[in-house]
């Protein structure tokens, strides 16, 4: 047993840091301390910049730009990037379309796909929740309809991220509705430029524009847009929702969360002191930054089973993973919500027009309150946290 | 990065894994507790035996040379287990203090301990002193070329079967400083013990020093104490972290096998979501219980002390949840003195309260900064 990083790993570690430190744009870094989610342009520049040193894509194969790195390497650059804070590579392309397609695609897909996701050349997103199919996923009812050459595609999809960016979707659709439900899907691309296509904006609470729902009227796209076989789809969303094993633990952005509350629990005032002199506050942080710990060791055992046996059975430490990491992030968002105090009450963004040239409140406070109604969705989407308890009961329990 | 045991450490844990399945079985703990010791000898014998007492000692001491890992393997099985026998209180306390006691001390008594012929315990708590190890009453003072010892310490664990008590006194300074403790050797004909049962079916004694003579182990004996306290929050935490793995496996075989309502009640969703908090809470502790090795190895004073706590914080937080859930999903069986499953929450409940229960170590924590540096 030894759980420390190689020399080599903290040389990584170093590497990684001082290339983010020289390349990542000022501008990036400094919205993303102030909490705000990055732009489509700030995404863009940023993994262009990634892709041209090779590090767009740290988990595909060497074959397809991948740079070949061990589990613990990608975990490093991972939480580098998170405590940064730099944007990190779109997930939409790299962790979970361009995976599907390079295990289970052509490779006249992987040609043209591949490269131009790794580059984000290509915008992507997820069409799988349906008004009717959420956590049960397989009760989706999307059709597409085989006619000579073409899908044609009717129905709806919904939670759509950031479709409104997007230059594709990837889509769970029914394509045999006799079939018992999990047997009757395909997985299917589709340009999002085509007529019969129509997206419209979800508004969630903190005002943001985030999601939306996505129709499909008549849509026709080529029959090579399939991947894998037809009716296999399930195959794929199973492969694409068990690989993201570590992505929502996200133990550096929670890390440089932390240390913003500190920063912003020593210019807050309680009582005449700094708030960060209350001992009760103290108390209630602390007992984040112990689950935090507790749950980054939690990542370091999964990865180092993954290093040792690639092909592993799931291991149990691994649905901890998202309960946990998904906890604490709501957790210190609603801390640093509290930090602000009244000044919490200010809403939107302080970069919006006119909004805090009259000094409302302190640049520090503008979207606190924000992130902490925005970030309620975090144990809701990706298999919620009781869906998780369900698959552990039923994996690791035997109940 | 290894999360793996060697193939030396696999063979010490399933050794010591065949030892208490052949001689802890419910019954014979129980025997074993109705017994004059409280514990039984022929299973102290079988620890000799192993090597288990020897363990951590260097080998030219007459140890084996095992590190901390070794050691909190052990303490796993012995929380599995509920074992009785004063192996914490002689191996990793008063073990703790004999590694780093005088090259003449550990010749002498280290042969001893690691063939069970002495047994040692550490005298630390006092009556107003709660989880502080600094606040020390009891007085050291020199005689002559050595030094005695008066005052009382209690919940000395083990120690009405002590043969040497390592005693932490003032020499120095008020009652709650730092600076002027020191750490002294004292024989057991030197003290009184009056021993008792503890809550969980252990030994522990007041003993009380009066002009007792001692040998001095550290005159500035502070750091001493916490480098051996950090070494035993790591065993702590993995025989808090064997436990509640048996707890929890009990809980979920029960619920497999009792029927109501005409059906398991493992069917029943709110207990699946229930048994699946005690596994996150679990895996949890065996994650920081791996953290509390690294933590207490640390050469930084600070950092060990930090890492010490936070371990303390989350075995305390989740040995709660899961020893107190164990319980409330088994129902009124588990609050019988006949079912093994409330013997393991009386373990994990008292667990949590040596050298400071998560309360006390989040307060300490917090005042200290925290784990997250702010840039």
């Amino acid at each position: 047993m030894d759980l420390n990083f190689s020399a080599e790993e903290i040389a990584f570690r170093h590497e990684v840091r001082a290339f983010i430190d020289a390349s990542l744009p000022a501008a990036t870094r400094a919205w993303l301390v102030a909490g705000k989610s990055p732009t489509k342009a700030m995404v863009v520049e940023w993994q262009k910049i990634l892709n041209a040193k090779g590090w767009a894509v740290p988990e595909w194969p060497v074959q397809w730009g991948g740079p070949g790195w061990s589990a613990a390497q990608k975990y490093i650059f991972r939480e580098e990037l998170q405590m940064a804070p730099a944007p990190s590579p779109l997930g939409f392309n790299v962790n979970m379309c361009g995976p599907v397609i390079i295990a289970f695609g052509t490779e006249a897909q992987k040609q043209r796909f591949l490269p131009r996701m790794a580059n984000l050349d290509d915008w992507w997103c997820q069409g799988f929740s349906e008004p009717g199919a959420g956590s049960d996923l397989a009760g989706l009812k999307c059709r597409a309809v085989r006619d000579g050459n073409e899908w044609v595609i009717n129905g709806q999809k919904t939670w759509t991220t950031l479709a409104q960016h997007a230059d594709w979707i990837f889509l769970l659709c029914r394509t045999n509705p006799e079939a018992k439900k999990q047997e009757g899907i395909s997985f299917i691309l589709c340009p999002m430029n085509l007529p019969g296509i129509t997206v419209r904006p979800i508004i969630t609470i903190e005002g943001g524009h985030e999601v939306n729902e996505v129709f499909f009227d008549d849509v026709r796209v080529p029959v090579e847009n399939l991947v894998g076989e037809e009716n296999k789809g399930w195959d794929c969303a199973k492969y694409l929702l068990g690989n993201e094993r570590f992505g929502q633990a996200r133990v550096g952005a929670s890390r440089e969360r932390i240390r913003r509350l500190k920063i912003i629990a020593r210019e807050s005032m309680d009582g005449g002191r700094p708030l960060i002199e209350d001992p009760d506050f103290r108390r209630q942080m602390t007992e984040i930054e112990v689950e935090l710990k507790a749950l980054e060791m939690t990542v370091m055992r999964v990865i180092a089973q993954d290093m040792k046996r690639a092909d592993s059975k799931p291991n149990p430490a691994t649905s901890v993973l998202k309960i946990k990491g998904t906890e604490i992030q709501q957790g210190v968002s609603e801390m640093l919500m509290k930090a602000a105090g009244p000044y919490a009450w200010v809403d939107g963004d302080p970069d919006e027009e006119g909004s805090n040239e009259w000094d409302l409140a302190p640049d520090w406070a503008f979207g606190l309150a924000g992130t902490y109604f925005n970030w309620r969705k975090q144990s809701i989407y990706g298999g919620s946290n009781e869906i998780q308890r369900n698959i552990m009961a039923k994996a690791f329990l035997g109940l | 990065m290894d999360f793996d045991l060697t193939e030396d450490q696999s063979l010490l844990a399933d050794s010591v894994r065949k030892m208490f399945a052949d001689g802890y079985g419910f019954e014979q703990r129980k025997a074993y507790i109705k017994s004059a010791e409280g514990w039984s000898t022929a299973m102290w014998a079988q620890y000799a035996e192993l090597g288990l007492l020897g363990l951590p000692f260097a080998e030219a001491d007459g140890g084996f040379g095992g590190g901390l890992t070794d050691t909190c393997l052990i303490a796993e099985q012995m929380g599995k287990a509920l074992a009785l026998e004063p192996w914490f209180s002689t191996v990793v306390l008063g073990g703790g203090f004999l590694r780093r006691a005088s090259a003449e001390m550990r010749r002498e008594l280290v042969p001893q301990v690691a063939a069970g012929e002495c047994k040692l315990a550490f005298a630390q708590v006092e009556r107003q002193s709660r989880y502080d190890l600094f606040d020390v009453a009891t007085t050291a003072k020199r005689e002559g070329a050595g030094w005695v010892i008066t005052g009382r310490k209690g919940m000395v664990l083990h120690g009405d079967s002590a043969d040497r008590f390592f005693v932490t006194a003032r020499h120095a300074g008020g009652q709650r400083d730092h600076g002027g403790i020191g750490v002294f050797m004292v024989e057991a004909k030197h003290a009184t013990a009056r021993g008792f049962r503890t809550v969980d079916g252990g030994r522990a004694a007041e003993v009380e020093f009066d002009k007792a003579p001692a040998i001095l182990l550290a005159e500035d004996g502070l750091p001493m104490v916490e480098a051996v306290v950090a070494e035993a929050i790591a065993a702590l935490a993995f025989e808090a972290v064997g436990c509640m793995d048996i707890a929890h496996a009990m809980t979920l075989d029960y619920m497999k096998t009792r029927q109501q309502f005409g059906k398991p009640i493992s069917s029943f969703q709110a207990l699946q979501h229930r048994a699946a908090d005690m596994l996150v809470a679990l895996e949890q502790a065996r994650s920081m219980s791996f953290f509390a090795v690294q933590a207490a190895s640390d050469n930084d004073a600070n950092e060990r002390r930090a890492g010490a706590s936070a371990v303390k914080v989350q075995i305390g937080r989740s040995a709660r949840l899961v020893g107190q859930q164990s319980i409330q999903l088994h129902g009124g069986i588990a609050m019988t003195m006949e079912y093994a499953c409330g013997h393991y929450f009386k373990r994990l409940t008292m667990n949590d309260s040596l050298f400071g229960d998560a309360d006390h170590h989040i307060k300490a924590l917090a005042d200290d900064g925290g784990l997250v540096k702010a840039a």
